[in-house]
């Protein structure tokens, strides 16, 4: 299964705070929550990303809260994966169970530039960066994360595995 | 195995399992609360079950936009107490429970050996409590409503043996963010910590939930503590379960830990993280002249009892400074009814900070507290992310209770040390 789309870069430790500020949570309507992904670092970000993007960031992406809004926020403003150094486990989590995929890959920020063209496969973890002419490997996903990203999220991939019972 | 390793196993019916194996864990006790729960309940409602797997099992609280301060929360509060009364779930509505991380334990829902998932990053908190518990996001948490059920990879553990007594005015706040400062906060991502040692032996209950609470801030799965009598005597009257047998629960002397790391809290003194990441640490007294506009002692991570008693020994018979605006946010309604019992809230009141009722509030700037542009706050909360309490411009330092209360009567960053001395 394979995503692609324009590098977008940020830094270390990104947290859900700056991914989503605490003081939208109170909207529920991805849409709505969209208009300010991203606000805390990039106020320009929804803009950027309506044409379809790849976040590109480094260690511990997605620290901080629980809050599903934030992975929910990149997604439907245009991201259609995040690569990063490493994640924190439960934005990884997060991000898989609404259909977002998400990869590992060790010095991926600085073998990355803003606006590379990316195409990533997240069943093997092999990111090509089109711009560059270069491959480089990511930790690919175990069988039943993929499905659960194929299903398009994990509510749908419950209800079919609900059903098969 | 070490403990987090049995209650795993356990949990997903297995003799032992080792670390980076995936189980499916039977879920004892899941959290949802008014930022969380709404979308965990659209998501629920998707599945097509009609029935949550165990109601008794499930816990709702509203304390996050309490009580509601926009017409979006309100529909939230009410879309949750209305998902409550349908599947008949316990739901702490606001004047009842408090902060959801205290609420837990202080109303039972939280035992020894539990495997326990809510829909809020602090969960990790109960791990003080000897129970494996740690955050997950809404959709999980519907797909838990529907099954009772959650994978989870068992994680490589990391033991934090500590000795030696605290200095006075030096707490487990400092602790946690020493060890945050050391290791990073990307320093335990997947892991679990285990506290173990003599000082985490004598200490409260409040205190472990605070060294527990701060694990995620280093990415950590889990943060745990072997119960013993001081478990006990917090949940004794607390639940009806039986804790004989869930009393106890320890890792083996054989169990295996990725490192180890020992800290002696002797010559500890009062830390500080500064913006505007959790592992920026510094000790109080190295910080310069940082004036504050707002001092705030709340949270999941310090608004006990033993932590509004701390900072009341400090604030008595004192002020707080001109132009230093000080809030005081007990955990919950019994942390509130012991503080007035106390005469806490009369110490607060007189050195003129504000006590709120019982929230998140001004932690993660949802509501009341926000800062402005350019503002500065010391806070006993548990992040300093960019814009996490209001404007992107404020900063945000966090303390202990004794480290706030302290600089807040002299309106500038104080060890609390410090200004014991400067009296004398």
């Amino acid at each position: 299964m394979r995503v692609a789309g324009t590098a977008i870069k940020f830094g270390v430790n990104v947290d859900t705070d700056v991914i989503l500020p605490g003081k939208y949570l109170v909207l529920i309507d991805p849409v709505e929550l969209a208009k300010h992904a991203m606000e805390g670092l990039d106020p320009e970000f929804p803009k950027k990303a309506q044409k379809g993007v790849i976040v590109v960031g480094g260690k511990n992406f997605g620290c901080g809260s629980s809050r599903e809004q934030a992975p929910l926020a990149l997604q439907y403003s245009g991201v259609r994966c995040v690569l990063a150094e490493s994640f924190a486990r439960i934005f990884f989590r997060n991000a898989i169970n609404i259909g977002l995929p998400v990869i590992e890959c060790k010095d991926i920020s600085t073998v990355t530039d803003e606006g590379d063209s990316i195409e990533v496969d997240f069943e093997t973890g092999e990111i090509q960066n089109i711009s560059k002419g270069k491959k480089f490997h990511g930790t690919g996903l175990p069988p039943f994360i993929v499905k659960i990203l194929t299903d398009g999220g994990l509510i749908e991939n419950l209800r079919k595995r609900l059903k098969k019972k | 195995m070490n403990l987090t390793e049995k209650i795993l196993a356990h949990a997903s019916g297995k003799n032992s399992v080792r670390p980076g194996e995936i189980v499916d864990a039977n879920v004892d006790m899941l959290m949802v609360h008014d930022l969380t729960g709404p979308l965990a309940v659209e998501a629920f409602k998707q599945i097509g079950v009609e029935k949550i797997w165990d109601n008794q099992k499930a816990v709702i609280v509203l304390d996050h936009q309490v009580p509601a301060e926009s017409v979006k929360a309100a529909e939230l509060h009410k879309m949750m107490r209305s998902f409550a009364k349908e599947q008949k779930i316990r739901l702490y509505d606001v004047g009842k429970g408090g902060i959801c991380h205290q609420v837990m334990p202080e109303k039972g829902h939280v035992l020894p050996g539990a495997v326990i998932v809510g829909a809020d990053s602090h969960t990790c908190t109960y791990g003080a409590f000897g129970a494996f518990a740690t955050g997950i996001g809404s959709t999980e948490a519907a797909a838990v409503f529907a099954t009772g059920k959650i994978w989870l990879k068992v994680p490589e553990a990391i033991k934090i043996d500590v000795s030696g007594q605290f200095r006075k005015y030096t707490t487990p706040k400092d602790l946690i963010l020493h060890v945050i400062g050391t290791m990073g906060v990307g320093g335990a991502i997947y892991k679990s910590i285990e506290f173990t040692g003599p000082t985490i032996r004598a200490m409260s209950m409040a205190g472990r939930m605070t060294l527990c609470n701060m694990t995620v801030e280093m990415g950590a799965k889990n943060g745990i503590v072997e119960p013993d009598q001081t478990t006990y005597k917090f949940l004794e009257g607390r639940t009806s379960k039986d804790l004989g047998q869930r009393l106890y629960l320890k890792s083996d002397a054989e169990a295996s830990y990725e490192k180890t790391i020992e800290i002696d809290v002797t010559d500890l003194s009062p830390q500080i993280a500064c913006p505007s990441s959790v592992d920026n640490v510094k000790p109080a007294s190295e910080l310069g002249h940082v004036r504050l506009d707002q001092a705030f002692i709340g949270s999941c991570t310090n608004s006990r009892i033993e932590d509004l008693r701390l900072a009341a020994d400090i604030l008595k018979g004192r002020k707080v400074k001109e132009g230093v605006r000080t809030l005081v946010i007990p955990a919950s309604k019994e942390t509130y009814t012991q503080a007035l019992k106390e005469g806490l809230i009369e110490i607060f009141t007189d050195a003129d900070a504000l006590v709120c009722g019982s929230t998140c509030g001004p932690c993660l700037g949802g509501h009341i507290g926000l800062l402005a542009q350019g503002e500065t706050c010391v806070s006993t909360s548990n992040r300093n992310f960019i814009g996490r309490m209001g404007s992107t411009e404020a900063n945000v330092y966090l303390a202990s209770p004794a480290t706030v209360a302290a600089s807040a009567i002299t309106g500038r960053i104080t060890d609390p040390q410090e200004l014991e001395a400067q009296e004398r």
